[in-house]
């Protein structure tokens, strides 16, 4: 994934979650920090497929594999 | 034969276990002997009630044709696909609306012990093949998945994909006796949960005195406290022992069925309380019927604000989960109270007060007492006991 890419994620994974911090502390888990649910999630979802032109379906990925900013930079860096 | 409650059953799933132990530990596939070990269950299960069974045979049948129909069309990549899915969705709920529906008159049509269940078995398949997520999954695994014995009347609501995956691939011996072992515990404990702990709740809660209309009010109002207290770990003790027993037996066929709860009683609010509480429900709701509904509301901006969608998600969300339950005044208040709870919580977590608090261990105390109140309250509706006290009777 290309640096501008990666910062339009960033960008968009700061935007849900409210919280700027997510830019450095990229593998902690967003779930279990109260900084992501099950609205968040979906909110990504949907921001991913109109921005990104990504489409995960709400069963495709298991949420321990999506769960920090690394793993869904990874996810996404898959798909693109 | 009732699962988990007739002594036979147990003494068979003892005896059937010893062939799938056998065949496990020599990390032979345990597929086909499950499969048949199954159907023998099942055949029990309705033996003394063909009416019942018929009703389940023909939700198998219906099911079976709807997914192969569904499977088909999104392989030829049919233009009418999604349309049609709509359809084939709507008949697999069919029996089980209709059982609810006549449930409401007194009468049984379509219904069979483990509708609701297999219902949703069934639902989360045609949904991930809409998704593109099932592909070419067959028949036979199809209804192996649907009938496998040990959750089939109460859950826990296990998913195909990872019971497919399983199915196809003997474990090796160290883990097949691992979960074995583990199995083994699990079952006892659910089996000491069900019919000592639940037993001695449901005793306790009897046992406080029946003083309405005499004694005084503060008096009565405590022992319909009691009541509601005892009842609702009456609850905990007898599902989650119900499904501990569901999942240790699993163990022994190789399968994995997924942890039911998860001590409900520690929650610290009433979203954790969801992920703590029959978890294989509420995450099977929250799949397919939040995630839809939020990402069907943003994709039309249905909302302005994603706290309202989330709000009405969670209110659809959980009266769908009343009305799963019964078409009663209680299971549907139930439903209802509880997405409200959520709703409420989803705006107090959106306040500067709990964003600046949120780590305080004063704020999670005081929020633990306040969920545990909710939580006993809902008990409390679902029980009928508020209803009793609101309406008579």
């Amino acid at each position: 994934m290309d640096a501008a890419t990666e910062e339009r994620l960033l960008a968009l994974i700061e935007d849900i979650t409210g919280e700027p911090a997510i830019r450095e502390e990229r593998d902690i888990d967003l779930f279990e920090e109260g900084l992501f649910d099950s609205m968040a999630a979906i909110e990504l979802l949907v921001a991913l497929e109109s921005e990104f032109g990504v489409s995960i379906a709400p069963t495709e990925v298991e949420r321990e594999e999506m769960n920090t900013v690394n793993l869904i930079i990874e996810r996404v860096g898959e798909r693109l | 034969m009732n699962f988990y409650v007739d002594p036979a059953f147990f003494v068979l799933a003892a005896v059937a276990a010893v062939p799938a132990v056998v065949l496990g530990m020599r990390e032979k596939p345990l597929f086909g002997y499950t499969l048949a070990v199954s159907a023998a269950f099942l055949v029990l299960l309705f033996v003394y009630d063909w009416m019942q069974g018929a009703f389940f045979a023909l939700f198998l049948v219906l099911a079976t044709v709807l997914f192969l129909w569904v499977q088909r069309l999104f392989a030829h990549d049919s233009p009418r696909a999604v349309p049609l899915y709509r359809i084939a969705l709507a008949g697999t709920l069919a029996p089980l609306v209709v059982y609810k529906v006549a449930a409401v008159f007194d009468g049984n049509l379509l219904g069979f012990m483990g509708i609701s269940y297999l219902t949703f078995k069934a639902v989360q398949v045609l949904i991930e093949t809409r998704d593109g997520l099932i592909k070419d999954m067959s028949v036979v695994d199809y209804l192996a998945f649907l009938v496998f014995f040990t959750p089939f009347t109460s859950g826990p609501i296990m998913r195909s994909r990872p019971f497919v995956e399983r199915a196809h691939a003997p474990l090796p011996r160290p883990e097949y006796a691992d979960g074995l072992a583990t199995g083994i515990l699990r079952f006892l404990l659910g089996a000491v949960y069900k019919f000592v702990f639940a037993a001695l709740c449901s005793w306790a809660q009897w046992f406080v005195p029946e003083v309405i209309g005499s004694g005084s009010l503060l008096h009565s109002f405590g022992s319909e406290v009691a009541i509601a207290f005892f009842y609702g770990l009456y609850l905990f003790f007898d599902f989650a022992g119900y499904s501990l027993m569901a999942i240790g037996l699993a163990a022994a066929f190789g399968v994995d069925v997924p942890r039911n709860f998860n001590m409900p009683f520690l929650s610290v609010d009433i979203k954790d309380f969801w992920n703590r509480w029959h978890i294989t429900l509420s995450h099977w709701l929250r799949d397919f019927v939040f995630m839809r509904f939020s990402r069907a509301c943003m994709q039309r901006k249905l909302f302005k604000s994603r706290t309202t969608t989330a709000c009405m998600g969670y209110l659809l969300n959980m009266t769908i989960m009343g009305f799963w339950h019964g078409i009663t005044i209680d299971y549907v208040a139930y439903g209802f109270y509880h997405g409200a709870l959520l709703a409420l919580c989803e705006l107090f977590q959106k306040t500067k007060f709990y964003r600046a608090h949120k780590s305080a261990r004063w704020l999670k105390a005081v929020s633990w007492g306040v969920t545990m109140i909710a939580v006993f309250i809902g008990f409390s509706l679902f029980s009928g006991q508020i209803s009793r006290l609101v309406l008579g009777g």
